[in-house]
């Protein structure tokens, strides 16, 4: 990076954040369906100004206190969380005839600026789910979906999604935003 | 390079309102492809309509009429439809079309779009028979008694009619988005490439195709990359290569097993820790590969740069071209309006010398791999009169020296972009598609290849 300032990378990494999940969420309505190769781009820009995001917060308080590295993800149990979370962010990806759009990017999201939950240095890949839906079975659709007034009702369960602009951040597990086919 | 090129007209699909920047959105051409000889031209478009151009021959009496295209036929491919299971609409835009090449007097070329792929039969008829003893000119019944003798039809002849008809459908094998379809140099088989699998099919069998390559992970949440592009080997029959979104290649040997997820060369180049941004994934993505008529390297296209690579050499390419290095500090923005997602393809001449890719503000980019010399022109209704010759354009970047008909960045029209190109297999002719505008450029000059 060039000689930009934590703070600065801090504000560009949280509005390409929300520029990436407005993306996610219009590219839901697109004809001809999600497509996966852009779903897939998008995570990954996502991902990367999410661990950017953390590390330039990291270097800015690192007197914080540190919660424990969450478990890797295990896709058969259901794992205890060390802490209570946000709320999941996909459904499983169930099996190839699943009809299902991954809401995952619908979900709600909630602010944690009050506690630092994402220790996770950039380079460990968090693919935990966290919430009450993690201990559900795979292979259940979430049953986080619902449809907020006024919003159309897709072929897919919509969820709602309350981003405030730039200012809520999650622990998104970016794996899980690629749709289930 | 010193080529110059002239504009033969140009051929406009209705829906353009020249007085307005309106364009309707199903003229838009999405794909462009000469056929083996180069004598058809065939565009596909958003709409799902095939246009064929061909060209006329060479007239001696009017030496500058030698060679333009004019509409050839014109016919709807795909219609759009309805997954019913999924509840998704299914685009009939055209995403590619190829040809196979010529074995009789009728031509057969291959189009899909996301899901299906159709063998269309291209057939001309220039006569017709007349003089039947049951039916009148019209085609209606003859009244019996009216028959007083017994005739026997002639074939007289008749205004050229071309026919197109659809003689295969090959559905239901892709579960995502068919992005390539490539003819094998058996002529018997193809193959068909979507995110994560490649098909191979015969091509007179439409109920079953083969899979021969798989990357879709057993938890999708493992996904990493997916397939961009794929082609076979212009000679080798067993040999194919499939680009991947972490800007990979892969180059597979049909012997050497079933299922090809086992690559037997992987070219890739290392990244440059210092070029890392939020976007290097999204840039570097492979958009197009197109194997060399040679058959001995590889042309691929990513966000900023074209690349030649050596089938004898993995590690990295032979050959990097900037196409609009410009853009390099814009990526932000580009990444906001969308544009980082568009998907350049690129082309090689004849004789692999040159080779060619689009830009934006309706720029296309040749490189002379010989001489290093390349070129920056625009397809434009304003600096395309026919016969005029082209001009080089610039880009220079934004607060930078000017000079006269210079275009700074920032002036860039991102709206028109030059996504699909194709080059004549011989002679040095290119079809540039600017959104619903198809320009044929000749270089008269240097008609024949060197």
């Amino acid at each position: 990076m060039s000689a930009t300032t934590a703070m600065e990378v801090n504000i560009e990494a949280r509005r390409i954040l929300a520029v990436s999940i407005s993306k996610l969420y219009a590219s839901r309505s697109q004809r001809g369906g999600l497509r996966l190769h852009r779903s897939l781009l998008l995570s990954l820009v996502m991902k990367s100004a999410r661990d950017i995001y953390h590390s330039s917060r990291e270097s800015d308080a690192p007197s914080e206190a540190q919660s424990p590295p969450e478990e890797p993800m295990d896709t058969s149990s259901s794992p205890e969380l060390p802490e209570p979370q946000p709320e999941p962010l996909s459904e499983r990806n169930s099996s190839e005839t699943a009809v299902k759009e991954s809401d995952s990017e619908e979900e709600d999201y909630e602010s944690d600026t009050t506690e630092d939950k994402e220790n996770l240095s950039p380079a460990r890949q968090s693919r935990k789910r966290r919430g009450k839906a993690s201990a559900a079975p795979d292979f259940l659709p979430n049953k986080r979906a619902r449809l907020e007034p006024g919003e159309e009702r897709y072929a897919a369960p919509v969820a709602s999604c309350r981003v405030g602009a730039g200012e809520s951040l999650t622990t998104l597990s970016l794996n899980q935003v690629i749709p289930a086919f | 390079m010193g080529e110059d090129t002239d504009a033969t007209p140009t051929l406009n699909h209705h829906g353009f309102l020249p007085d307005h920047n309106y364009v309707t959105e199903a003229d838009i051409i999405s794909t462009v492809e000469f056929n083996h000889t180069g004598e058809l031209l065939a565009t596909g478009d958003k709409g799902g309509r095939v246009v064929i151009f061909q060209r006329e021959p060479e007239s001696k009496s009017d030496p500058f009429s030698q060679g333009e295209y004019n509409v050839y036929s014109t016919f709807q491919s795909h219609e759009p439809e309805f997954d019913y299971l999924k509840s998704l609409e299914i685009e009939e835009k055209i995403n590619k079309i190829r040809w196979l090449p010529q074995q009789n007097a009728a031509h057969f070329l291959l189009s899909t779009n996301d899901k299906t792929i159709k063998l269309w039969k291209v057939s001309e008829r220039d006569k017709r028979p007349e003089g039947y003893n049951l039916k009148d000119e019209e085609g209606r019944i003859k009244d019996i008694s009216t028959v007083t003798s017994l005739q026997v039809p002639v074939l007289k002849p008749m205004d050229l009619m071309v026919e197109v008809s659809p003689r295969r459908v090959f559905a239901n094998a892709h579960t995502y988005h068919i992005n390539s379809i490539s003819v094998n140099s058996d002529y018997e088989t193809y193959m068909s490439a979507d995110d994560l699998r490649i098909n191979l099919w015969h091509l007179d069998i439409t109920d079953r195709s083969f899979n021969i390559v798989d990357i879709k992970p057993a938890n999708m949440e493992d996904l990493t990359e997916v397939i961009t592009a794929a082609e076979f080997h212009p000679h080798h029959c067993n040999l194919f290569v499939y680009s991947s979104s972490k800007g990979t290649l892969r180059l597979c040997d049909m012997r050497e097993a079933a299922l090809c997820d086992k690559h037997s060369k992987l070219f890739e180049e290392p990244e440059d820790p210092c070029a890392r941004s939020f976007f290097s994934e999204i840039i570097s993505s492979v958009s197009d590969v197109k194997f060399s008529h040679s058959g001995r390297y590889l042309l691929t296209r990513d966000y900023l740069t074209a690349k030649v690579w050596d089938l004898n050499m993995e590690s990295k390419p032979l050959e990097t071209y900037q196409v609009h290095d410009y853009l390099r500090s814009k990526l932000c923005s580009l990444y906001e309006n969308d544009c980082i997602f568009d998907k350049f393809e690129c082309a090689w001449n004849g004789s692999d010398s040159v080779i060619m890719t689009g830009a934006y503000n309706n720029f296309f980019r040749m490189f002379d791999r010989n001489t290093k010399r390349d070129v920056t022109l625009e397809a434009s209704r304003e600096s395309s009169k026919p016969r005029a010759v082209l001009k080089p354009r610039r880009v220079c970047a934004a607060g930078g020296k000017r000079r006269k008909d210079d275009i700074s960045v920032d002036s860039l029209d991102f709206t028109k972009k030059i996504l699909h190109t194709a080059w004549h297999p011989n002679e040095n002719i290119i079809a540039i598609a600017a959104t619903n505008n198809l320009y044929i450029f000749q270089d008269k000059l240097n008609s024949e290849m060197h």
